[in-house]
């Protein structure tokens, strides 16, 4: 068996006549962390929601652990537990405590007894750090916050692969650190990662692969310290030299 | 001399003072407060309406406004599942529904299913309460479907994505994710839902309820009928507000809750 755990084929997505992704191809093995970089409206965020088919492509195919998402008999709900997913709002369900927001899909959907998945939602809230907070309203945590428990709630399913959708870009600046030290032991701890994100310093020392994309395709991928320190395509070096604020 | 902005509008506020003032003195002067106290605020005749307006006028209201809210209620969220449904002669239907039923009113309605039908089908209603009811339910569905489904679609489109991305179907997210926050947003249309029912049951006494079967508005009515004396309306009404007037205060109580739990 190989080890490819995320496959896209020539995958295109159009909103009306605007296309979005114009014929991504990606492989992501197992314990790889792959962190897509680009301009705002370059299709990294479509291209992630792509790879849980929260967007349905237009064309071209998506496997994830080697079920093909795409094929029309396939049962997305079961294929999305072993893909998680955290979001740049968040999305907490309001009316549910932290621990109940870890524990819904669990018992819901995994159909596991609300003892077995208090255990496992207290692992995953401790392993964020937050098991002191398990009985609060979302409304009642920072952002910060919010984004671990989302990250918990996610880890809490057993996924396969874990999505970042710019996870920390709604956060006040002093947050973003505890959100990127979760994420980061995450990826120490062998986690297959796709992140979406405009932290290069994160991009740089965490991600095994960076993905530089625009105007809907792979511009430029390869080592974080070749991609970001040694660009080799110019709209690479623009951009980088747009976000970092040097040359 | 000219006058500037500021002291125009107090001009005109001192105006509006003293004109108000003027007519409640021609009120306090102009009515016969003897003859209208006798006509509507009888104390004999308020005597009377007690206790039955409260143990068998009141409550047949209740009884009436409950099961049109409960009808209603079940009803319109299933109308509003289908309007936000992807399967066009489900939106179709409900759209159709919603449109006929709010668009006639309530009395007609009353009058068509009350009597129209047992007439054009030989079908006759069990009883009174649900020949009551059962139309009221239809109509209030109507209303409550359109605040229903704004509430739905007043929660934000990431819980649905954060739902499914965790492998929930779309009903299972519907019903663990969805509806529940947009109840919580709904709750004071509902309620106000809910008050305008307590009124429109008092339409239902044209399809000629009985004695056992009468509610707030024909017992008041009727009470004007054997008094020759409008009080037994006036009592009629305030009965109303004692019913009406906890329950919004309710929701704003249960709003400020809400609210700090979730602040």
């Amino acid at each position: 068996m190989s080890d490819v755990v995320v496959q896209l084929t020539e995958l295109r997505k159009s909103f009306g006549a605007n296309e979005v992704l114009r014929g991504i191809n990606l492989e992501v093995t197992r314990g790889e962390v792959v962190c897509i970089i680009g301009p705002s409206g370059s299709g990294k965020s479509t291209l992630l929601r792509c790879v849980n088919m929260l967007e349905t492509p237009t064309s071209g195919t998506v496997a994830v652990g080697g079920i093909e998402l795409t094929d029309p008999d396939c049962d997305l709900d079961a294929a999305r537990t072993s893909l998680g997913m955290v979001f740049q709002q968040f999305n907490l369900f309001p009316h549910m405590t932290a621990m109940e927001n870890v524990t819904v899909a669990l018992r819901k959907v995994l159909k596991r007894s609300r003892s077995e998945a208090e255990l496992i939602a207290g692992e995953q809230l401790a392993r964020v750090g937050l098991s002191e907070k398990a009985l609060s309203y979302p409304a009642q945590l920072s952002g910060g916050q919010q984004q671990r428990v989302a990250i918990a709630r996610a880890l809490a399913m057993g996924p396969s692969v874990m999505l970042f959708d710019e996870a920390t870009s709604a956060l006040d600046p002093e947050l973003v650190g505890d959100v990127l030290a979760v994420m980061r032991s995450l990826a120490e701890e062998g986690m297959t990662m796709l992140v979406v994100t405009h932290e290069m310093g994160f991009a740089r020392n965490v991600a095994d692969r960076v993905i530089f994309m625009d105007e809907g395709v792979i511009m430029e991928q390869g080592k974080p310290a070749d991609v970001l320190g040694n660009p080799s395509v110019d709209r690479t070096k623009k951009f980088l030299a747009s976000v970092l604020g040097t040359h | 001399m000219s006058l500037s902005k500021r002291q125009r509008a107090n001009l005109l506020r001192y105006f509006v003072y003293a004109a108000t003032l003027i007519a409640l003195a021609l009120l306090i002067f102009i009515v016969d407060w003897s003859k209208l106290s006798n006509a509507m605020f009888k104390w004999r005749i308020i005597k009377e309406q007690f206790p039955d307006i409260l143990t068998k006028a009141a409550r047949n209201t209740l009884i009436f406004t409950f099961f049109g809210f409960i009808g209603g209620l079940g009803l319109g969220l299933i109308l509003a599942l289908m309007r936000l449904s992807k399967v066009r002669p489900y939106r179709w239907f409900a759209a159709t529904y919603i449109e006929v039923l709010r668009g006639i009113p309530l009395l007609v309605t009353l009058l068509i299913l009350g009597f129209g039908v047992p007439i054009a089908t030989g079908w006759t209603w069990p009883n009174m309460y649900v020949q009551g009811a059962a139309p009221l339910a239809l109509v209030a569905a109507a209303y409550i479907a359109e605040t229903i489904r704004a509430g739905i679609e007043a929660v934000p489109r990431g819980q649905m994505e954060a739902a499914r991305s965790l492998g929930m179907s779309y009903s299972r997210a519907m019903i663990t994710v969805i509806i529940p926050q947009a109840f919580r947003i709904i709750l004071p249309p509902l309620t106000n839902e809910f008050v305008l029912l307590i009124k429109d049951t008092s339409l239902i006494s044209v399809l000629g309820v009985t004695e056992g079967t009468r509610d707030l508005a024909q017992f008041g009515r009727d009470g004007v009928g054997k008094f020759a004396n409008a009080t037994p309306l006036v009592v009629a009404g305030l009965v109303y507000l004692i019913l009406t007037l906890p329950l919004t205060q309710l929701v704003a109580y249960m709003e400020r809750k809400a609210k700090r739990v979730r602040r």
